[in-house]
């Protein structure tokens, strides 16, 4: 018996870590110009996760989209106690906006046919929270959002307390169920020594293909691997039926306009006279600047 | 998603709670009202709930041309699905061209849905929405009257401008308290459509067992906007001056030490080391000297204006943008010089008729 756990995580990056460099001239981020970390969130959902799996059996799958880089945190998932990290890496996956992206991570989410999905509220990058719901609508899954507290879980059923902003509900669903959590839901488990010993060696075929020299059989390699459990499972948009009109760009029914940095003030200070003309002056410089208006 | 449709209207999603309508549809409404004049359609406001027909009169005050009411026992207390249901109809009923949701928890859990089953564009938290030119640089393509929305990214790094030229409704979720809130006018009238639920039969998928909800306190540290008044303001009766000019501007009042211990204002309200911390956007200081305890409190806003009549005061050490004078004359002119600044930006082809 036992569940059928799946976990949607996000390597992002280190958004308090910022730099203007780190932005492209088209208004997109340059990922490689910051320090990528697990998606704060998204640890909380895994915890969530393990904590199911450690008291009632069953298997958890940490499920990524990204580049072939966005391994590290699958190897991370598996440090702290997952069972298998599936890699979702297409190019024509990219410049997708929030709907092309729980479209793609939906149709993984179908293969894989969990009872529970659990995502991070929302990711640290973006701050929309909507991949979660969004995923959870094109699933038919029964959406909980706000995960903060397991209360119970028996007989297919779960129990949640979910935390709605000014107060809280404890709220009971049949599975299948997607739920997102919050950071306060609990403490993410740190790594643990047997399991790094063990799953450092975890790889995907394009980072065998990267490490390995020229000429190595990569599909036998492969084979050994998942025969010891460490083959990360790496998808492409045809392996989960993707419906390419609905991915990438053209998946994606927002575009950018533009984009501004934001002109740090660093000690400037100007001084309006206490007059009407004066405080006009200076609504004008808050309305320009985006601060009101 | 429906089609481009230039004609549609401006809506908004009226959460309300138990009967009750929280702030954040009337602040939608204020500016709904401001891109439907702009764009020379109506302003409608979707209704939800069981017993909530009544609301209809405060959203109209508020701005609303037309207000759709769906009532069923269904949609009594909010669950995803349901809701989603009867939004779909009515947006496919009446073909809206933009729809606004509050960025509140509710908000956030519903409006990704409706997007996902239109399959249509969303914006997250956005800080403000204008009306504007859109061209697609990869073929060349025009798009006139789009919604820009515009929001803050990246942990607050840089503000990006999206839009949504095709796939429609365009769709946007708007911070609490971002927005000023107009003021109601109980002599406007508009249209109330009362519209089939259509959730016979539907399964409800929560059952919600217990329900806690907290009196809503003051939450400084969520204000993107605080006016906070100091000793300087010199009564509770002149505290007034602070509250309005934080509502004009959308925003929070909030007290130095010194303001709430001379009981101008309550303790919920203090900033300072001893008080709350803060980093709105933006940060007015009436009337306060500017004590090291109170600086530690406020200093990391990202906007600091300060008032005050002494040019010596530490508070301008810290601040952004200062003004010199008797804040009982700065401050009314400050709100006058708001209303009038706001209002520019989308005075231009506002037809006057439309104001009802």
């Amino acid at each position: 018996m036992g569940y059928n756990i799946v976990v949607c995580a996000k390597q992002v990056p280190d958004t308090k870590r910022i730099t203007g460099e780190a932005m492209k001239e088209d208004g997109t981020v340059n990922r490689a110009a910051l320090p990528a970390i697990y998606n704060p969130e998204d640890l909380n959902a895994l915890e969530t996760a393990l904590q199911i799996r450690d008291a009632h059996g069953g298997t958890v799958t940490v499920l990524t989209m990204g580049p072939p880089n966005a391994c590290v945190i699958l190897r991370d998932s598996m440090f702290r106690g997952a069972d298998r990290g599936v890699l979702v890496t297409d190019r024509r996956a990219a410049a997708s906006d929030t709907l092309a992206t729980s479209y793609i991570l939906s149709q993984a989410v179908r293969k894989l046919n969990p009872d529970i999905a659990l995502c991070g509220r929302q990711a640290i990058d973006g701050d929309t929270a909507q991949v979660g719901p969004q995923m959870a609508e094109k699933l038919d899954m029964t959406l909980v959002t706000y995960l903060e507290e397991l209360i119970d879980l028996k007989d297919r059923e779960i129990t949640v307390r979910r935390n709605v902003g000014n107060g809280w509900e404890e709220v009971t669903a049949q599975l299948p169920v997607l739920a997102t959590v919050m950071e306060t839901a609990n403490h993410p488990r740190p790594h643990a020594a047997k399991r790094i010993m063990k799953y450092k060696k975890a790889r995907s075929k394009l980072e065998m293909e990267k490490e390995l020299p020229e000429g190595a059989d990569i599909d036998a390699e492969a084979e050994t691997l998942a025969a010891k459990g460490l083959l990360i499972d790496q998808w492409t948009l045809d392996d989960i039926d993707a419906d390419l009109e609905w991915c990438g760009m053209s998946g994606s029914p927002t575009k950018v306009n533009r984009i501004q940095s934001i002109v740090l003030a660093g000690g400037e200070y100007h001084e309006f006279d206490p007059t009407e003309d004066g405080c006009e002056k200076l609504v004008h410089e808050l309305i320009s600047d985006h601060t009101i208006g | 998603m429906i089609q481009v449709n230039k004609q549609g209207d401006v809506w908004i999603f009226a959460e309300q709670e138990e009967g009750k309508l929280s702030d954040v549809p009337l602040e939608l409404l204020s500016k709904a009202r401001e891109l439907a004049d702009a764009l020379g359609v109506s302003v409608g406001a979707m209704l939800l709930g069981q017993g909530v027909k009544d609301l209809a009169d405060t959203l109209i005050a508020h701005g609303a041309d037309k207000v759709y009411i769906v009532e069923d026992e269904k949609l009594k207390a909010y669950q995803t699905t349901p809701y989603t249901a009867a939004i779909q109809t009515l947006i496919e009923d009446h073909q809206p061209q933009i729809c606004l949701f509050g960025a509140t928890p509710l908000g956030r859990d519903l409006a990704p849905t409706v997007a996902s089953r239109m399959k249509c564009g969303l914006t997250a938290d956005c800080t403000d929405l204008q009306i504007g030119t859109h061209e697609e640089k990869k073929d060349g393509t025009v798009y006139e009257n789009l919604m820009y929305q515009i929001r803050p990214a990246f942990g607050g790094n840089i503000i990006a401008t999206i839009v949504n030229p095709e796939r429609w409704p365009q769709m946007a979720t708007v911070r609490e308290g971002v927005m000023p809130m107009s003021e109601a006018d109980s002599s406007r009238s508009g249209k109330v459509i009362a519209c089939q639920a259509g959730l016979n039969g539907f399964p409800l998928p929560l059952t919600i067992h217990a329900r806690h909800r907290e009196e809503r306190k003051v939450n400084l540290k969520a204000s993107r906007i605080i006016v906070c008044g100091g000793a300087g303001v010199g009564s509770k009766e002149n505290f007034k001056v602070i509250w309005d000019l934080a509502h004009c501007l959308g925003g929070q009042a909030a007290g130095s030490r010194a303001a709430v211990d001379l009981g101008f204002i309550d303790h919920d309200h203090q900033v300072g080391q001893t008080g709350t911390t803060v980093r709105p956007a933006l940060y007015v200081a009436v009337g306060i000297s500017g004590a090291v305890q109170h600086r530690a409190g406020m200093q990391e806003s990202a906007k600091i204006v300060a008032i005050n009549n002494d040019p010596d005061a530490d508070i301008f050490q810290v601040a952004h943008y200062g003004i010199v004078g008797d804040l009982n004359q700065v401050v009314p002119m400050l709100i006058k010089a708001i209303r009038g600044g706001m209002s520019v930006k989308t005075a231009h082809e506002t037809p006057e008729a439309t104001h009802g």
